[in-house]
């Protein structure tokens, strides 16, 4: 750090700072506080990727990765690497193939290995399974026509090329099937069929649900954060407590308090009974409306406080010389008001929507199967029937859209913020 | 405000704001309200109208093992958690705020972004991420996850209170001989103190209120408080859980109150500076 930033003159003089040129002791003392508040963040950012940045980039990687059939026939797969797909696979790596399962009979990498290649080929795992029991083979016999012996799905080149594929270290296949596609025999991409179609299905309703509950909180946030804004300081305070005690909150309280409120003899059921508006009591929750409600609950603070930061730093002199200059009242709000509060409508928008993207415990506590977003998949796969591949192919999928939700997130955040500072 | 000219259109439109607004606040503030008094009912069922007024399912859940053993491990999990991420936190704010390098705005974005990555993404990436390790069904792996996810809250309110920060002080510290560390102790941090404490507040919130991450991560014997009131919500929804609920309510009234009057007097203060 030193011998580099001397001076020709210097080089010789011993390296006392006092005698270095001001210009590059100004720019040491520059670097090392540079260098002193890299230091500062370096503990969190270490921490971070320790604890956060890699284990999500490690879920990430296993939506493309393909240990099963490496992992139980790893010689086998190497010798189908450097097959070329057509006909049958050469002799030497049928041998290969029948050593490695008479090795492997029994075994759970087998078996897993199995279990992958049922997913690409129905019925692959008991083909396995009867092949590893018939074997070895009887002595100087031919391999391919031992193997077509013992099931005649080894003479077709399907059966090789399926195994082929599974036997890659990386595969596309859980990405495409969270995308309701799939490879086919030809290595073609073609749509999943019907009863495998179920991911775009969930994404889409992961979509449609936030979108409905952003447009909730915004209807509701709207008036209100306005409110906020146009009365005195200490009742608009008063109020803001109202909208915060809520915020604090734990969300299982309130997802709670919910059940309580909604059930068939709850509150609202009993009121609008006592209104003389329903005969009998309506399902409110368990089903989609239930899981709307309490969403709009949780997160319309998240829509007020953005709305209302920005609509505190618009002047009202605006909506006064529309109006001296004859706009109607309602024009005014329309036409002046409303266009500055766009900022903040968009951060809150984007904010709750990209929020209610990851929303799990309230759909699984207040809704029925058809209300369960894509986080209830992910935590399905991970823990009820294992099948990390799917996990992390929807983590893939569902933490992409929201990142990019955030990017321009944090454009419009950026945007509000230095629209506020300019006024 | 309403003006003395105003037509009747607009007096109407004003009243009925005035009642919209009030009915969205009643909305906000109702599902708070109603489960309290439902915890004191002698009654085994969440409906009004109460049979009778009794503490016997606050006996119960002092009395239970169960809900002992989840208040003990969030009093363990959260405070540990809450300190390590103002730790971390605050001293990296200190670190962004007066420093100017090219990828600054992409590292704040990655700092906080544990706020916007969906949570059971970061469970499910966890617990596979800390199962070999055999930091799942831990305390500390439990303590790290709630730590990260306490991160975001604290460098944005720090990163805020440091933006409103005079470094002149700094400098005038310096100037009468103070060193560095002396003038954080001294000059920096009594001034920022509020923001930490606000940054510190939201986190423990965030940990005492986490479910899915712990979810995924704590063993049976590790249930916290909200993991606990997780399985009863789903199993069987009984007044023990309002009064649970009671008692959270409480405390994040003392912790919305402890953050209103920390808010007010850093304003004071701010205030009284300028004039």
């Amino acid at each position: 750090m030193t011998a580099t930033t001397l001076t020709a003159s210097d080089a010789a003089a011993a390296p006392d700072e006092r005698t270095l040129p001001l210009k590059t002791r100004l720019q040491r003392a520059e670097r090392r506080k540079k260098l002193l508040h890299l230091a500062l963040i370096a503990p969190l950012a270490v921490f971070l990727l320790l604890t956060f940045l890699w284990p999500i980039g490690a879920l990430l990687k296993r939506s493309v990765d393909n240990p099963e059939v490496v992992g139980g026939l790893p010689a086998t797969a190497a010798a189908l690497a450097h097959w070329n797909g057509q006909g049958l696979p050469p002799a030497s790596a049928l041998a290969v193939f029948v050593k490695e399962m008479e090795g492997a009979r029994g075994s759970t990498e087998l078996a897993s290995a199995a279990k992958r290649l049922n997913t690409e080929m129905t019925g692959y795992r008991s083909l396995i399974m009867k092949t590893a029991r018939s074997l070895p083979l009887p002595d100087g016999s031919n391999l391919q026509e031992g193997l077509a012996a013992i099931d005649p799905r080894w003479g077709e080149t399907r059966t090789w090329q399926v195994m082929a594929r599974a036997g890659q270290p990386y595969t596309s296949y859980y990405l495409l099937a969270a995308l309701d596609h799939a490879v086919d025999a030809d290595g073609a991409i073609v749509a999943a069929t019907e009863d495998q179609a179920i991911y775009l299905d969930v994404l889409g309703r992961t979509f449609w649900m936030s979108l409905v509950v952003t447009l909730c909180c915004l209807v509701l946030g709207f008036p209100l954060a306005y409110l906020l804004t146009s009365l005195p300081t200490r009742s608009s305070n008063l109020l803001m407590i109202l909208v915060l005690l809520p915020f604090w909150t734990s969300i299982l309280v309130r997802v709670a308090s919910w059940i309580v409120l909604l059930q068939s003899g709850g509150l609202v059921n009993q009121a609008l009974q006592a209104l003389g508006l329903i005969d009998e009591p309506l399902q409110l929750v368990f089903n989609r409306l239930g899981v709307y409600i309490a969403m709009t609950h949780i997160l319309l603070p998240f829509m007020i406080l953005p709305l209302y930061s920005v609509m505190k730093g618009i002047s009202p002199i605006y909506l006064r010389a529309a109006q001296s200059l004859g706009c109607p009242p309602f024009q005014s709000f329309w036409k002046v008001y409303f266009p500055q509060t766009l900022p903040g409508v968009f951060a809150g928008s984007l904010l709750v929507f990209i929020l209610s993207m990851g929303y799990y415990i309230t759909p699984a506590l207040l809704g029925g199967p058809q209300e369960q977003m894509a986080s209830y998949f992910i935590a399905f796969y991970t823990n009820e029937t294992i099948n990390w591949g799917m996990a992390a192919a929807l983590s893939t999928v569902l933490l992409g859209a929201t990142l990019l939700l955030y990017v321009v997130y944090s454009r419009y955040a950026g945007q509000g913020r230095n629209a506020a500072k300019a006024r | 405000m309403l003006q003395a000219y105003a037509s009747p259109l607009e007096r109407t439109w004003f009243y009925a704001h005035r009642v919209i607004a009030g009915l969205i606040l009643l909305f906000l503030i109702l599902p708070i309200l109603v489960i309290v008094p439902l915890s004191f009912n002698s009654d085994s069922f969440l409906m009004y109208p109460m049979a009778g007024a009794s503490l016997r399912w606050y006996e119960e859940i002092i009395g239970s093992d169960v809900w002992r053993n989840a208040l003990l491990n969030s009093l363990i999990v959260s405070p540990a958690a809450t300190l390590l991420a103002v730790v971390l936190g605050t001293l990296a704010s200190i670190g962004l705020v007066r420093s100017d390098f090219p990828g600054k705005a992409l590292l704040t974005a990655i700092l906080i972004s544990p706020m916007v990555v969906p949570v059971v993404i970061v469970g499910v990436a966890m617990y596979l991420f800390f199962a070999p390790l055999g930091l799942a069904g831990s305390y500390t792996g439990l303590i790290l996850a709630h730590a990260v996810l306490g991160v975001p809250f604290v460098i944005t309110t720090v990163t805020a209170t440091l933006q409103g920060f005079d470094y002149n002080l700094v400098r005038a510290a310096a100037s009468l001989g103070a060193n560095p560390v002396l003038t954080f102790f001294r000059v920096t941090l009594p001034l920022v103190a509020p923001g930490i404490v606000s940054g510190g507040l939201f986190a423990f919130a965030t940990s005492f209120d986490e479910v899915v991450v712990t979810l995924f991560l704590a063993s049976p014997g590790q249930a916290t408080l909200p993991r606990q009131m997780f399985a009863g919500i789903r199993e069987n929804i009984s007044p023990a859980i309002a009064a649970v609920a009671t008692i959270l309510i409480v405390l994040s009234t003392l912790m919305l109150l402890t953050l209103e009057w920390l808010r007010r007097r850093s304003e004071k203060l701010r205030t009284g500076k300028s004039r």
